[in-house]
């Protein structure tokens, strides 16, 4: 695999949203084979930065380049995977025929599919109906439904999103063995202690990108040991600069 | 298009048809007991003095426009919860072509609609006495594409739906206009001239002139076969018109 070009490179990229800039003049890269963690509060363009790089969000300028290829390119569909932050599988069917439909898209079939429904722990429940389950088992399989097709690049929307912690923990380490596989991923959150998981952040308010760093490095050039307050400095310290 | 993509599409809708026990058995009797009520209300009739009796007149006809008027209502609704619940977007970034999944529709819910139409040719011709000139395969064979044609309008509707609500109501809109002209009602060269119009740009008036055509010629007939070619034709538009509609981006 090439590693010497970034997985994801966006250039002043502007979306408008109606009436209102969902984002405005982001330049980013995204390495290869690292977890690279998008923070912000609601609302502040996370999902529509996500929808960019998967290439279903019509932009207005700007370019995001994913993998070597134009985002959204035919050749991509196959080589990133995306996973929403409502989980989209059908609740008609048994969480094993949800991962199967799916690796069928993405021409697999056989073991793989039992693999993946027992790393994301639902094996105990794969002949269930997706409709049965609770709200963090059905985002399991929607992210199963997305790692069944072994894609290049993840794009997760708040994955993580009501599970408890034990599941947590087990989930940001398949991440992790993922990452050292040479996969990128891209993973949204608001939850400020899972950007300590994350190799590097990048910091999202109003459409805006605050800055690209590192867990480290938030806390050593806010002063704060929490992230959560290196973060609300971090805006503040911008913000204060601006006016 | 992709082979592979394409049949696990229509597995899966057929598996997710299949879960609905409930769905699967009115899909099935809900015509053939439709065409039973037919015969019992023009039991008492008194036939006419030439032509075919009304309970043959109309039960041919119905045989086409029940697959029609269910299969389009069913497509609209199970295509409107694709968008609703974003497994449509989810599916427009995997490799699955916006043609796999349309055809995907078309077949699943074509094989529920031979199903339903065999019963009910069976039940019709078979117990209720209906008679026609021609073959009962070439009824069946239109009844299928008469679903068929549902399926393609209904995928294309539902791209003009915001909810299941709306979805439903395309069916007053688009489906009953095509029932009252297409013939079954008043025969279409007694409808005023501005209405013969309009029901010579709808598809259902040719797959009921074609039935009607079954009923009263042993052979393929030249009308009977520009019918189905007609009736084929807006099919593919349709289908054509609802690739159009699925968008890979959107705001």
């Amino acid at each position: 695999m090439d590693t010497s070009t970034p997985a994801v490179d966006i250039r002043n990229l502007n979306v408008r949203r109606g009436p209102h800039r969902a984002l405005e003049d982001v330049t980013v890269t995204i390495p290869r084979g690292s977890v690279t963690g998008l923070l912000g509060p609601s609302g502040c363009g996370k999902t529509t930065l996500m929808r960019c790089i998967v290439g279903t969000q019509i932009i207005e300028s700007g370019t995001v380049t994913v993998l070597d290829r134009p985002a959204g390119e035919a050749s991509l569909r196959r080589r990133v995977g995306y996973v929403t932050q409502d989980p989209s599988v059908y609740p008609d069917l048994t969480v094993a025929k949800n991962v199967a439909y799916f690796a069928a898209l993405y021409g697999r079939s056989g073991a793989v599919v039992d693999e993946t429904i027992a790393a994301v722990g639902l094996s105990s429940h794969s002949k269930q109906l997706a409709g049965n389950l609770s709200g963090g088992q059905l985002g399991r399989v929607s992210l199963a439904c997305a790692l069944v097709g072994d894609p290049e690049l993840l794009v997760l929307d708040e994955p993580t999103v009501g599970l408890d912690p034990v599941l947590r923990v087990e989930l940001w380490d398949h991440f992790h063995m993922l990452a050292d596989r040479g996969v990128t991923l891209l993973i949204s959150s608001h939850v400020m202690d899972e950007a300590d998981r994350c190799a590097q952040l990048l910091l999202l308010r109003e459409g805006r990108l605050l800055g690209k760093l590192t867990p480290g490095d938030l806390r050593e050039q806010t002063g704060e040991s929490r992230l959560e307050d290196a973060f609300l400095r971090l805006i503040r310290t911008r913000e204060g600069a601006q006016s | 298009m992709n082979v592979t993509i394409y049949a696990a599409t229509t597995t899966r809708i057929l598996r997710q048809l299949r879960a609905d026990h409930r769905t699967v058995a009115m899909l099935v009797l809900v015509p053939s007991l439709l065409m039973t009520l037919l015969y019992f209300i023009y039991r008492n009739v008194p036939a006419p003095p030439v032509g075919p009796s009304l309970f043959d007149r109309i039960a041919i006809t119905m045989l086409g426009i029940l697959p029609f008027v269910v299969m389009f209502l069913v497509t609209s609704i199970a295509m409107q919860r694709e968008r609703s619940s974003g497994t449509l977007e989810r599916l427009l970034t995997t490799p699955l072509a916006k043609f796999d999944l349309l055809a995907g529709y078309g077949s699943a819910f074509s094989l529920a609609a031979a199903v339903q139409a065999g019963l009910a040719c069976l039940i019709t011709f078979g117990f209720l006495g209906l008679t026609a000139a021609g073959s009962v395969a070439w009824v069946i064979f239109i009844a299928v594409l008469d679903a068929v044609l549902g399926v393609s309008l209904g995928l294309l509707c539902s791209a003009f739906a915001r909810t299941e609500f709306q979805a439903v109501q395309f069916m007053p809109v688009l489906v009953i206009p095509q029932l009252l002209l297409c013939g079954l009602l008043v025969p279409r060269d007694q409808l005023p001239v501005v209405l013969q119009w309009i029901s010579n740009v709808l598809p259902l008036s040719y797959a009921v002139e074609a039935l009607q055509q079954v009923a009263a010629h042993p052979g393929v007939t030249a009308v009977m076969a520009r019918d189905l070619i007609v009736v084929a034709g807006f099919v593919f538009v349709g289908l054509w018109l609802a690739a159009a509609t699925l968008r890979r981006r959107t705001p």
